[in-house]
């Protein structure tokens, strides 16, 4: 019991971090079409200008400035790369911010260095927050909560509360019809970029110090948030924010239990030993596997349900 | 999310790089020529006086004899049937460890395969876990199968980690190319004689595959690339199609993993990851997906590159990231795509009217690299090459100090204005070179 009510907290942590990456993307993704492979790499830079940020001015103004200047990197990306690589297509985009990306990597080792930096939670938060079952739940995790909290219903509100809002809506599944209705589609679509790359930098601020803030770390959240997207559908930012949670979830509480498939076939009356064949792999333990399942999910999705969970296009 | 509709290009490209029957023996001799360079290349940089050949040379021209296999299978996936693939490495190095688990029984002598034919081996490796990922895989096109290639990708190589007995963990497997089972009674303990088995299986190789572009498999590729409803139509099933190009490709990958085990007699997980796949990727967009030949020119450079300039810089793969990323915006249809553009205006004669633009563009082009490279190189060796305890050197001779601020100011500043001076320079090339395709195009509707 209080293994799975710390897992749930910490699952519902990591959900969330998931879902402030994960729903940038899947607006960007479902409005123009275009697979980011740059997104984590906002979230990488978000996490090291909140770095660099709170050695000069402190904490506090790097979440404020950190999510800004990624948000006027992705407006810059958005007006002088993607929309000239637009007009060849889908593929030479999707080629344009994995070139990106890779030179992101580049740059940040060549500024930060190759190894980890140590930005750290702030004193101010570094504190247990309450005790369940004998396990500190430190304060910074309900802090990322609260942030990421209040920014789905920050996007909630704008989405569905304003102008722009109901513009993106619509962009979102009829961008065409959009278009033909006289808005301004282009400058909608950069508005988004610059949206989403922002919320990638603020999961980067909030998230940097929680995991650690090294160069790999746009590489090793990259396909776990397109995993999300894809999971969770085009075109709904609801089936994303489900997905965030079921994906932080399985991560977490994968790492909790110890068994392999040699154990369930146990309770069978079958016995793995060294000579069964496949033995390797009917033993590898769930923490291990736990790396795989989203990638088992991604096939999977695409495979039976290429829509994802609640999306309403293919993929 | 449709892609066809938006991809006209690679189709039109393919009608105009596809030689015309009159220069049909002209790219013959080109065939020649290229085998009779690689058969030569060795002896340039043999060393007489120790009798000797140059160990860094042999091994980077086999390198690129393999990776020309490697892309130019996975230009079957992407150039030909459409399917972007993120995880085409994993087919190369399964074919490698294959490759290096039967030279192991060779050796044990559980097996007798001469080491000529050991490249068949991990090209049925690649054939067989191809037909199982391209099962699965190439049920989705467009989007969809290039996220399936990405997650295949992701799970195999945290496969090779885990599962200790067929792949060996970190270490990988080693293995020893000298079985002593030869056709030719070559030991292959010399890197030239591999050198030149290379050299044969990717003759072999690039054969195969360019006539495998003239079969009918190779056309109904092309044409559900680009509508697939209306291959379907016809009353082909797209799906089959899909899968035995894929199939196709796993063996030529599984070919050039064999290669690569053979060559460097050790098989790693790096074989199979993200990385390797990303190079497959790069010196195919970077060469040109248009037509046959684009992957070998990316190959050539993405190789030189990546041996040349990695043994100077610590940021060669910067480099090649921006190198992509100006070719994704400014060339996308690779090199091959840049020199095909100039057919229309050589036919009317008139090249030599571009010398001039080129040049006046060539002088601001080079200042903008040699500033950018500056910068980058002054960045780089501040965090990371100082704590090797290396000085900066420029050309050998000039020592500029990256820790103070004048050579920062004067190279960015040499960036901005070169950069300025380029843009002039590329709208007057711009305009010449509309001038000339106009008058290309009238003379072709004349004639």
């Amino acid at each position: 019991m209080e293994v799975f009510v710390v897992s749930l907290l910490n699952g519902l942590v990591y959900g969330m971090l998931l879902f402030m990456l994960a729903s940038g993307l899947t607006l960007i993704f479902s409005m123009m079409g275009v697979l980011n492979f740059a997104h984590a790499s906002a979230y990488m830079l978000g996490a090291y200008f909140a770095y660099t940020i709170s050695l000069l001015i402190g904490f506090w103004l790097a979440l404020l400035i950190s999510p800004l200047i990624c948000g006027l990197i992705g407006a810059g990306i958005e007006m002088w790369g993607l929309r000239r690589v637009h007009k060849n297509g889908h593929i030479a985009e999707l080629l344009f911010t994995f070139g990106l990306a890779l030179i992101i990597e580049k740059l940040v080792q060549m500024t930060w260095g190759l190894i980890a930096v140590p930005y750290r939670v702030p004193a101010l938060l570094d504190f247990p927050l309450f005790t369940l079952y004998g396990t500190n739940f430190p304060a910074y995790r309900a802090f990322m909560l609260l942030i990421s909290g209040l920014m789905f219903g920050t996007i909630w509100l704008a989405l569905t509360r304003t102008r722009i809002g109901l513009i993106v809506q619509a962009s979102l599944t009829h961008p065409e019809m959009v278009s033909a209705l006289g808005h301004n589609v282009p400058r909608v679509f950069t508005l988004v970029f610059a949206g989403g790359t922002a919320l990638a930098g603020l999961a980067g601020v909030i998230g940097g110090n929680y995991h650690t803030t090294e160069p790999s770390m746009a590489f090793t959240m990259g396909p776990i948030v397109f995993v999300v997207v894809v999971f969770g559908g085009l075109g709904s930012l609801a089936g994303c924010f489900i997905a965030s949670l079921l994906m932080g979830l399985i991560q977490t509480f994968a790492v909790v239990f110890d068994y392999s498939p040699a154990d369930l076939l146990k309770q069978f009356g079958l016995t793995v030993t060294s000579s069964t064949p496949f033995a390797e792999v009917l033993t590898v333990p769930l923490p291990r596997i736990g790396a795989l399942l989203p990638y088992i999910l991604l096939v999977l999705i695409l495979l039976v349900r290429p829509r994802g969970l609640l999306g309403t296009r293919d993929t | 999310m449709t892609m066809e509709t938006a991809q006209p290009g690679p189709a039109a490209l393919v009608r105009s790089i596809e030689p015309a029957p009159a220069a049909k023996t002209r790219s013959h001799w080109l065939w020649l020529a290229a085998v009779a360079i690689a058969l030569a290349l060795p002896w340039l940089f043999f060393n007489w006086s120790t009798g000797r050949h140059s160990g860094f040379v042999l091994i980077m021209l086999s390198e690129i004899g393999l990776m020309t296999i490697f892309a130019l299978s996975f230009n079957m996936q992407m150039g030909q049937s459409g399917l972007l693939s993120f995880g085409h490495a994993i087919l190369f190095g399964l074919g490698g460890y294959c490759t290096a688990h039967a030279l192991n029984a060779i050796k044990a002598g559980g097996l007798w395969l001469p080491t000529e034919l050991v490249p068949l081996v991990g090209g049925l490796g690649g054939l067989a876990f191809g037909a199982f990922f391209g099962f699965i895989a190439t049920k989705q096109r467009a989007t969809a199968f290039a996220m399936i290639t990405l997650g295949l990708g992701e799970l195999v190589a945290a496969a090779a980690l885990m599962f200790t007995g067929f792949f060996g963990g970190e270490g990988g497997i080693s293995t020893n190319r000298v079985t002593g089972v030869s056709l030719l009674g070559a030991s292959y303990s010399a890197s030239w004689q591999v050198y030149y088995l290379i050299v044969a299986w990717t003759l072999i190789s690039t054969v195969l595959m360019r006539l495998q572009t003239q079969t009918p498999l190779g056309r109904l590729a092309n044409a559900t690339r680009d509508n697939f409803e209306r291959a379907e139509f016809i009353g082909y099933d797209p799906r089959m199609v899909r899968f035995c190009q894929y199939l196709l490709s796993g063996f030529f990958a599984g070919i050039a993993g064999a290669l690569y085990a053979i060559l460097y007699e050790i098989v790693t997980f790096d074989t199979v990851s993200a990385p390797k796949s990303a190079t497959a990727l790069l010196a195919t967009y970077i060469g040109g997906v248009g037509g046959f030949y684009g992957p070998i020119l990316g190959t050539i450079l993405i190789v030189l590159l990546q041996s040349g300039v990695s043994l100077l810089s610590n940021a060669w793969l910067l480099y090649v990231g921006v190198l992509f990323v100006v070719m994704v915006m400014f060339a996308p249809n690779g090199i091959l795509g840049l020199i095909a553009m100039h057919g229309p205006i050589a036919r009317s004669g008139r090249v030599a009217a571009l010398i001039v633009p080129y040049l006046r563009v060539l002088l601001p082009g080079l200042m903008v690299v040699g500033a950018f490279v500056l910068l980058v190189e002054m960045a780089s060796f501040v965090t990371i090459g100082a704590e090797q305890g290396k000085s900066f050197k420029l050309g050998g001779a000039m020592h500029i100090d990256p820790f103070t601020l004048p050579p920062w100011v004067a190279a960015a500043a040499a960036l901005v204005v070169a950069t300025v001076w380029l843009r002039l320079e590329a709208r007057a090339l711009g305009r010449v070179w509309d001038g000339l395709s106009d008058e290309a195009k009238r003379l072709g509707q004349a004639s």
